[in-house]
């Protein structure tokens, strides 16, 4: 059935990403791929996989932005450009469109954890939850003709076979930056519930009404550049020269 | 939107099919006559062949059966039990036509309102979605059904022309029709150009409060699904001389065509016959470019991920 619970999930299973530390490495995206390929459903193919025009299916990406302030084209004058390294998967999202536009029910949210799963051997491949995500979240899989997205890794968190540090998303153990961290943001008291409260955690493009369960957290204001150029000694000044140094300038400036 | 040919031949193949067999089922033409059993059978072919040609764009379409499950939830289900609903009533319309000659009116009239509610399913899969800003407004389903009626009423005032009965007033039909969905469609298209985006790069990536957002490197060096599909931008270049085309071809031609038959052979004859089947290509053609148009042009919210 592609109609979503009716009630709100006990459970809120999600990522919580912090921008402010991701390093743009691909390492989550690469340890996604080598996951999934061989886990939940059928493998994740590429086209083409060694000419120029490679392309295949993926569950996570890192895109890069450019966020220049008002005013901010000009170094140190009212802000400074930065480069935020933009990792981006399925959003586990309480209203997800994605699965009531199913028509075979091969979409749909689990009652028990709010993960948003694909059946695929309902899935006809008609590509309309791919249209009805605004994140980008789904993609055909050309090879086997059904719609591939993250899992969440559930033949991971709930593996007992695992070690318990092993039991989260592929993309959050592989993390060299802690960028990436797993939770019920369903429950108040967990570390991504507080660090969602801590830092202000926000929902990618509410507008659109989706109720996202991850969160983005934003980076952090930094010192604008100017600021830090001001402390640096200028090598015309001598001022303040001590010891060996101030003698050198003194017998320096005699001659 | 990637204008997938399946889904433009579709849309235009079962439009124009619904709406030739909507006007079969208000019995306006004579069921005797032979027209009009060619009209039934037409109208089924271009229903079945549209139905066929979009399975033709899913991954998996031997499973396509599955689609009739999710009809509470899901548009595209409704739409493909709306479609097998019709097809009961229109074939035993048919059937009674050519081989009985007879017409019975509760069953035409039930396969009309089917023809109506199949052809809403349609437009409904693209105007529910939030995702596409320019699809998401009533006058989605408002321009499907128009043009739907409009192609059938041009169809059926061929048939009439062409034996099936008198082609006065469904070719005033037509031109009422025909005038209204290109009207509609010119205020589906205004809207669509004035559209201000509520989603932007800065709420897609949440970084507005900082600046302004920039795509600064993709996440793969080629194209992606995603950019296949919901990236295109090939024709935007030539959408305005395109809409021209489909104006003209669809709107203007079949206009001036039935002006003509209606002043001229009001009472039908081979002219009539010949001027409202050119009319009637005319229109197909011209409704291929809109159609085609309403994918290219339309931009998806995704799009904010990468920069387009």
């Amino acid at each position: 059935m592609t109609s979503l619970p009716s009630l709100p999930t006990p459970k809120k299973l999600g990522l919580v990403i912090d921008l402010d530390v991701c390093v743009g490495c691909h390492a989550c995206v690469v340890n996604c791929k080598e996951w999934n390929t061989g886990g939940y459903g059928a493998a994740l193919s590429d086209q083409d996989p060694y000419g120029a025009d490679v392309s295949g299916a993926w569950l996570n990406r890192v895109h890069t932005f450019e966020v220049v302030p008002p005013s901010g084209e000009v170094v140190g004058e009212a802000g400074d450009a930065r480069i935020v390294h933009f990792p981006k998967s399925c959003l586990h999202c309480e209203d997800a469109p994605c699965v009531t536009v199913c028509p075979t029910g091969a979409s749909y949210k689990r009652a028990a954890d709010g993960i948003v799963l694909v059946d695929e051997d309902k899935c006809i491949g008609c590509g309309l939850c791919a249209w009805s995500c605004p994140y980008g979240a789904r993609e055909m899989d050309l090879a086997a003709g059904v719609i591939k997205k993250c899992t969440l890794c559930i033949d991971r968190i709930y593996n007992e076979t695992l070690e318990e540090v092993d039991r989260v998303p592929a993309c959050v153990r592989t993390c060299p930056t802690n960028a990436r961290h797993f939770g019920d943001l369903a429950d108040p008291s967990s570390d991504v519930s507080r660090m969602v409260a801590e830092r202000g955690g926000v929902d990618l493009m509410p507008e659109q009404g989706t109720k996202p369960v991850n969160k983005y957290l934003l980076p952090r204001p930094r010192k604008p550049l100017a600021d830090s150029a001001r402390g640096l000694p200028l090598a015309e000044n001598t001022e303040g020269a001590k010891g060996f140094f101030a003698w050198l300038d003194g017998m320096l400036e005699r001659i | 939107m990637h204008p997938a040919p399946s889904i433009i031949v579709f849309t235009v193949a079962s439009g124009l099919g619904y709406g030739l067999a909507f006007f079969l089922g208000l019995g306006l033409l004579d069921p005797a006559s032979p027209a009009t059993g060619v009209a039934h059978v037409l109208a089924l072919c271009l229903i079945g062949g549209g139905l066929l040609s979009s399975t033709l764009h899913l991954g998996n379409p031997q499973r396509a059966w599955r689609a009739l499950s999710q009809w509470r939830s899901s548009w595209l289900s409704r739409e493909g039990v709306m479609a097998l609903a019709a097809f009961p009533p229109l074939i035993a319309s048919a059937l009674l036509s050519i081989f009985a000659g007879d017409f019975f009116w509760p069953l035409g009239w039930l396969g009309s309102a089917l023809c109506i509610g199949t052809v809403y399913c349609t437009a409904m899969i693209y105007a529910s979605l939030r995702t596409v800003e320019s699809w998401h407004t009533p006058l989605t389903p408002a321009c499907y059904l128009l043009f739907s009626g409009a192609g059938g009423a041009l169809l059926a005032t061929f048939f009439g022309a062409a034996g099936g009965g008198p082609v006065r007033w469904i070719g005033v039909a037509a031109l009422v029709l025909l005038a209204t969905a290109w009207g509609v469609k010119h205020a589906w298209r205004l809207r669509a150009q004035g559209l201000v985006s509520a989603s932007t790069p800065e709420t897609a990536t949440s970084l507005g409060n900082i600046g302004r957002v920039r795509l600064l490197e993709r996440p793969h060096m080629t194209e992606n699904y995603l950019t296949r599909e919901m990236g295109f931008r090939v024709a935007r270049k030539h959408a305005l001389k395109l809409w021209i085309i489909a104006t003209i071809a669809g709107g203007l031609l079949p206009v001036l065509l039935l002006l003509c038959v209606l002043i001229l052979a009001g009472e039908g004859g081979p002219f009539a016959a010949v001027a409202t089947l050119l009319a009637c290509v005319s229109f197909a053609g011209g409704l291929l470019v809109e159609r085609w148009l309403f994918f290219a042009e339309a931009r998806h919210t995704v799009m904010n991920y990468y920069g387009g």
